[in-house]
């Protein structure tokens, strides 16, 4: 230190060419900075390229509704001078949404095509997410706007564009006389809104956009979200029964026993899933293999029995077709196939952690005076916590958005919100709900990850 | 044991029951190869009793055995008089340390000294009372709430032994306690486990293969190689008096010359070097006439220049080498057909003035000369 630098009187520290020790210091460090930085850029790149854009387009799909207020701009405006939301709009209200879609119609791209039709069209499928039936009534409304003479092929100008709107458009289509589907408008005002994440939690707004239950027979998703949640504990909690005895003796027996064990708890990683869920189909239907067994080995006795206390009685001890135990495309079906086909990210974890408890610990206890079962607990078991926590939050994680095993198995009641996000995504097209509700999954996953930092500290967690 | 007539310590009585008692054990991990060959052992209370020997020579095995980790098989271990081999090893009552310590990381240093107190029931101010003496007697009072991990390698090998004494068992053992600790901390560490041994009086039976912590420590010493123990007595006797040849090399520092017994006269051997010199040694441990012979000599036994006649043994030597020590100079001269004869010469002003490459008379007296097996 005394021929690099100087202490001097302020405490400052001083190098010999009289530049303060800091300063240098960065200096010094600045190259390695840099070189490190570079060394770490295309992972980063790629991060941001794979991972974090995907991530972040799809949840601003969540909350986005700029699409529709551009297209019907003129109708928000006049919603908000609409009074009382009981009674029809006025006569204002109505020509801003004949004015919309005579402004949007008109609509080109860049290289002249006509996008008008397209745009409306968009808008209709998302207003019918709010009020079911205003697709069509949109297009309907077109249709008659856009009549053609068949002789001239000129447009005509329609009835419908003449001032006053309100009773034509109302004869032209009752519905427009609904107050529900004018109400309907208020969730979908400003640019970005929480519907999706309503309609997700089985909420919506009302036409002053307070948030109520929505009517009890369009509720479906709380009884998903409850039961993903459902499968999921019970998922982690079976593999980890199932998970810890095997971890230990993976962890405890003889290199060569192990290797042979390891082999076969990584021998269903390396067999497709979709082999693996077939064959537990196999396994487990009515007519399947445990079934069978279970007919098979159960006794059967029928008939009288004189037993003491009860008397003569009864007794049906026959296992018959009846009996068969339903275990597949149903609740326990998905639990059964998940928790095998998780187990392994339950087991290495929890095996890594006890591989690096040193055998002499137990040792020590047993010296110490404790019998192998209490050393176990109170010593063994302690230090396996942090492969527990690893193990648990994996399997929870993985499991929460689980989507092939249960659409595979799951039936009517075994099924997830993984699979309503894939629905939404493939067949409604509801891509704003998917994404709210994939983005309410990585919200519970990050509450998890937070809950988990504070009662265990996420520096105790060893993934293995 | 025939050999243990030097015990240190006054208050050891050979007609006393020993606490420990190996009684011919034999132990063999594959059914093919013994690990142990027939080891036995009598532990007096009271004693400090070291096994020492290379690794693999079975000595933590017998440790292992003693506290319960491994069945023996062949032979009875008793303790108190009574056999133990059925024992588990929580109801044996031995303290142990362990050679990493094996502190539970997940429990503080109170909390690992309290744990044999609570599996033994015992009520919550009696161990604490307990833990804190224990905490006390290894200077560690204040350090009862920290984690292991966040104490020293020494401090934390202080807790292992205050955790093997907590609950004031019978018999202490220690595998290689003080492996991991640098050589001024263990030297430290080797004197306050002596100075516990010697003011609570335990037993204690101690494991190691580094020669000069057994000679420190212990009343008696079990050297041990592959297998067997080879002699079983005081440092004193051990270092002056090996039995054999392995005990004379393995036990501090030794010059070896090879040859054949030319004659013996009573407690004289007379053996030819295979370079064809003859020395006079004191016999030990050798055969009949003709028989190979090792000959040991201390390095700080020897005389350089010695006045004439005045050893029976003088021979001519070249000196090789000289390093300077300090306080000795380690010279290597070659002599008898022997070029890594070490001789110490201390570093005093009469000493001869020593050159490499000068030819020099070496010599001793026969009672530093010993003739072991060959």
């Amino acid at each position: 230190m005394s021929d690099t630098s100087i202490t001097n009187s302020q405490e400052l520290l001083l190098t010999n060419d009289g530049v303060p020790l800091k300063v240098s210091l960065r200096k010094s460090l600045r190259r390695t900075k840099i070189r490190s930085f570079l060394l770490i850029l295309p992972p980063l790149l790629f991060l941001l390229l794979m991972f974090v854009t995907p991530i972040g387009s799809l949840l601003s799909r969540s909350v986005d509704d700029i699409a529709i207020n551009k297209v019907f701009p003129q109708t928000f405006a006049q919603y908000e001078l609409w009074e009382d939301k009981s009674q029809l709009p006025s006569e204002e209200m109505f020509a801003a949404v004949v004015n919309d879609i005579r402004v949007t119609i008109k609509v080109k791209d860049d290289e002249g095509i006509d996008i008008g039709k397209n745009l409306l069209g968009r808008s209709g499928t998302r207003m019918t997410y709010e009020y079911s039936g205003w697709k069509s009534l949109i297009s309907k409304t077109i249709k008659s706007a856009l009549k053609v003479d068949k002789k001239s092929k000129e447009e005509v100008k329609p009835f419908i564009w003449e001032a006053p709107f309100k009773d034509k458009m109302i004869k032209r289509d009752k519905r427009w006389a609904k107050v529900e589907f004018w109400q309907s408008l208020g969730a979908m005002k400003d640019p970005y809104t929480m519907g999706y994440y309503l309609n997700a939690v089985d909420l919506k707004f009302d036409a002053n956009k307070n948030i109520i239950q929505k009517e009890e027979y369009l509720k479906i998703y709380n009884t998903i979200w409850i039961r993903t949640l459902q499968v999921s504990l019970m998922v982690t909690i079976f593999c980890l029964l199932l998970a810890y005895p095997v971890a230990y003796l993976l962890a405890t027996l003889p290199m060569k026993t192990s290797n042979l064990l390891m082999i076969c708890v990584l021998m269903p990683f390396w067999t497709s899933l979709l082999v693996r869920i077939v064959a537990w189909m196999i396994m487990l239907q009515q007519n399947g293999v445990v079934n069978d067994t279970l007919m098979y080995i159960l006794p059967c006795f029928e008939g009288m029995v004189n037993l003491p206390f009860f008397g003569a009685t009864n007794i049906d001890l026959c296992f018959s077709d009846e009996d068969r135990l339903p275990m597949m495309y149903n609740f326990t079906g998905t639990i059964i196939v998940m928790t095998q086909v998780l187990l392994p990210f339950m087991i290495l974890p929890i095996y890594s952690v006890m591989k690096g408890i040193p055998p002499s610990y137990m040792k020590a206890a047993q010296n110490l005076g404790a019998t192998p079962t209490r050393a176990f607990i109170r010593v063994y078991m302690p230090q396996s916590v942090p492969g527990i926590g690893a193990g648990c939050i994996l399997v929870f994680i993985v499991a929460i958005g689980y989507y092939i095993t249960p659409e595979l198995v799951g039936g009517k009641d075994g099924i997830m919100i993984g699979n309503f996000v894939a629905r939404e995504m493939q067949r409604t097209l509801n891509w704003g709900l998917a994404a709210a509700m994939g983005a309410i999954l990585l919200a519970a996953v990050l509450v998890l990850y937070w809950a988990y930092d504070r009662l265990i500290g996420l520096d105790n967690l060893k993934m293995g | 044991m025939s050999k243990d007539k030097t015990s240190k310590e006054p208050k050891l009585k050979s007609m006393e029951e020993p606490l420990v008692k190996f009684k011919n054990v034999q132990k063999s991990y594959d059914g093919e190869i013994l690990v142990v060959k027939d080891f036995n052992l009598d532990v007096a209370p009271g004693e400090f009793v070291t096994m020492l020997g290379p690794s693999g020579s079975g000595k933590t095995t017998c440790l292992m055995m003693l506290a319960g980790f491994e069945p023996t098989t062949n032979g009875t271990i008793y303790l108190k008089g009574k056999p133990i081999n059925n024992v588990p090893p929580h109801k044996r009552g031995i303290g142990m340390v362990f050679q990493n310590y094996a502190l539970f990381p997940h429990m503080t240093v109170a909390e690992n000294l309290s744990f044999p107190l609570e599996v033994r029931k015992m009520g919550k101010t009696e161990r604490e009372a307990k833990v804190n003496r224990a905490l006390d007697m290894v200077q560690l009072g204040e350090f009862g709430q920290r984690r292991p991990m966040q104490l020293s390698g020494g401090q934390q090998q202080r807790v292992a032994v205050a955790r093997s004494l907590v609950f004031d068992p019978d018999l202490v053992l220690m595998d290689e306690p003080l492996g991991a600790l640098d050589k001024n901390l263990r030297e430290q560490m080797q004197y306050e486990i002596k100075h516990l041994h010697e003011s609570l009086g335990l037993t204690v039976v101690y494991v190691t293969h580094d020669q000069t912590e057994a000679l420190t420590m212990s009343n008696r010493i079990a050297v041990f190689n592959d297998g067997v123990v080879l002699q079983c007595s005081s440092p004193e006797d051990l270092y002056e008096k090996p039995e054999n040849s392995f005990v004379a090399n393995f036990i501090g520092e030794n010059n070896r010359l090879m040859g054949t017994v030319e004659a013996i006269k009573g407690n004289i051997a007379t053996v030819k070097t295979d370079s064809g010199d003859v020395v006079v040694a004191t016999k030990v441990n050798v055969g009949k006439v003709g028989d190979r012979a090792t000959l040991s000599l201390r390095p700080e036994r020897i005389i350089v220049a010695p006045k004439k006649g005045k050893t029976p043994n003088t021979y001519s030597a070249k000196v090789e080498e000289l390093i300077y020590h300090g306080d000795h100079i380690r010279t290597r001269f070659s002599v008898c057909g022997h070029d890594d004869f070490i001789v110490k010469i201390p570093n005093s002003i009469d000493n001869v003035d020593l050159k490499k490459g000068k030819q020099v008379d070496i010599g001793w007296m026969s009672e530093d000369c010993l003739a072991l097996d060959g």
